[in-house]
């Protein structure tokens, strides 16, 4: 099926996930859950001030929410800060690939408002992200 | 064509070609396998018509009117509530209350029998696998009064602890609250015995019918339920069609619900008085095409016999629990014994989130449902976060069974390298 939602890209991130673990101590810690499917997603962050350094995601939940984490791990190791701020619900959707409904959007994007509200200190609004 | 053990003889394809929406959408070869009526029913083309028609040739406000379309609005409106009262044999169609739901006829108990009779101090029994509108209006009541809330336990397989209820009920309950049939687990309640017990305690019961009413007989002066609650849109009528039953010497006791048009008898600017029961409860226009479709639906269930509903659910059911059993890593949760279950079945499947097998059966144009069913109690007296549920109805054939098995040993196969 071309158009499935478990393409093997999403699988493969969802069976090995990059950068998962905790980091002790880190620069910034934060953890959301999604109340649609019980999603649970902590992301912690070690950055120089400049650059994200050494980043890792873990929880638990369905297979969007822990690949869509997954894959957001690889956008942002090592990127200065302000592109890592400046990733939007588009650009996570772009490395996806694969259609989300608006049913799954909160999956999807559980990662990328948990990175986010650690790094600003305050959970951003699901429209802002 | 089957004949069913109660010796009726449908042909349940005919039946699915019923519903407009079962032919319109997916393909010849992939039809829409609906398994979601736990949540809310598909409609008959005869319902659709009715409201239809309600509006091209009936429509006008109810009660009050002098003119002839009024008139007929309202007698329309009056013999959807008699065919609702015989649906469910209600020993006068005044007992007959139209809500929008469940939910609004539930917490119109809560908000009128319970805020005059529950004080601090009184216990209301719930139990743990109630839906959350059969839990939350009794915990506003029970926060509101001081009153006591107490859940009667569900022992592994899904199934009421009656020897915990005994415990709870020699407390003297004033309102016991349980759903008849359970909307996660598909447990068919023994509401008779319940009922029974409750009002040897001396307590008043809630009957949550959401899941009962529109798959099986359901006889309230059998039962001698006090009140019963369900859903119109669940019972193959139109979403916002529901029906709150009350036994007419309680109602008749019992303080309006919202204040408005309708449900007065006579208004001056400081007070008022109220109108007879069950126009008390119906405050401003109500949804009139909604309760007449719904009076449609009543006589299209009628028709094929609710005896025969059940059974054919039933088989439906066994078929779907033998084949279930072979796919790899399932738990079904819920009683096993047929007798005692309903057309629901809840599961997990080894790891895999339900929201991901909902979605794999998705792709192959099944729909089911996965979350928590609004029952988070349950779920956490059974250990999962969420399960993915499929319910039949009437519409639902063999195929749809063989839909459902194949759909997640696809999902079994993806998950699984």
């Amino acid at each position: 099926m071309t158009d499935s939602l478990y393409r093997e890209a999403i699988l493969d991130h969802f069976r090995n996930p990059r950068n998962r673990g905790t980091l002790e101590p880190a620069d910034f810690t934060y953890e959301d859950v999604n109340p649609l499917c019980g999603d649970e997603i902590r992301v912690d962050v070690r950055t120089d001030g400049e650059n994200v350094t050494d980043v890792r995601f873990s929880g638990r939940g369905c297979a969007i929410s822990q690949a869509a984490a997954s894959i957001l791990m690889e956008m942002v190791d090592g990127r200065p800060l302000d592109e890592v701020k400046a990733i939007s619900r588009e650009d996570l959707l772009e490395e996806l690939g694969v259609p989300i409904s608006p049913a799954r959007m909160k999956c999807a994007m559980l990662g990328l408002k948990v990175l986010k509200a650690g790094i600003y200190g305050v959970p951003p609004s699901d429209d802002s992200l | 064509m089957v004949t069913t053990r109660t010796g009726n003889t449908v042909d349940w394809v005919r039946v699915r070609d019923d519903f407009p929406i079962l032919a319109s959408l997916g393909s010849r070869e992939q039809r829409l396998a609906f398994l979601d009526s736990a949540a809310s029913s598909q409609k008959p083309e005869r319902v659709i018509a009715a409201v239809d028609r309600y509006y091209r040739e009936t429509n006008a406000n109810i009660h009050r009117g002098v003119y002839d379309l009024s008139e007929r609005a309202t007698a329309q409106y009056e013999a959807a509530r008699h065919m609702v009262a015989d649906f469910i044999n209600a020993a006068s169609p005044r007992e007959i209350v139209f809500v929008r739901n469940t939910t609004e006829a539930i917490n119109l108990v809560a908000q009128t029998w319970g805020r005059r009779h529950i004080s601090a101090g009184d216990l209301i029994l719930v139990t743990t696998m109630d839906h959350h509108s059969n839990l939350v209006p009794w915990q506003l009541l029970a926060e509101e009064k001081d009153a006591r809330l107490e859940a009667v336990r569900i022992t592994d397989e899904g199934v009421l602890d009656l020897e915990h209820l005994d415990e709870l009920l020699a407390q003297g309950p004033r309102l016991v609250a349980f759903p008849h049939v359970s909307n996660s687990l598909g447990t068919i309640n023994p509401a008779a015995e319940i009922i029974r017990k409750a009002h040897d305690a001396g307590a008043i019961v809630v009957v949550d019918g959401a899941q009962s009413v529109p798959h099986m007989p359901v006889d309230v002066q059998a039962l001698d339920a006090d009140f019963l609650a369900f859903s119109g849109h669940k019972m193959l009528g139109p979403m916002g069609s529901g029906v709150l039953y009350g036994k007419l010497s309680l109602l008749e006791g019992m303080p309006p619900f919202m204040g408005g048009g309708g449900m007065i008898r006579k208004v001056s600017l400081t007070r008022s008085t109220w109108a007879d029961v069950p126009a008390r409860f119906e405050a401003g226009t109500p949804s009139v095409g909604d309760a007449i479709g719904l009076g449609v639906a009543v006589e299209y269930l009628q028709g094929i016999g609710m005896d025969t509903v059940r059974e054919h659910e039933r088989e439906l059911t066994a078929q779907a629990l033998d084949r279930l059993r072979e796919v790899p890593g399932i738990r079904l949760l819920g009683p096993e014994d047929l007798d005692d279950r309903a057309g629901v079945l809840s599961f997990t499947l080894g790891d895999i989130h339900p929201h991901d097998v909902a979605a794999i059966l998705n792709e192959e144009n099944v729909a089911v449902r996965a979350g928590h069913h609004c029952c988070q109690p349950l779920m956490d007296r059974l250990g999962v976060v969420a399960t993915t549920r499929a319910s039949f109805y009437v519409y639902n054939v063999d195929e749809d069974v063989d839909r459902l098995v194949s759909g997640l040993h696809r999902a079994q196969a993806i998950f699984a390298s």
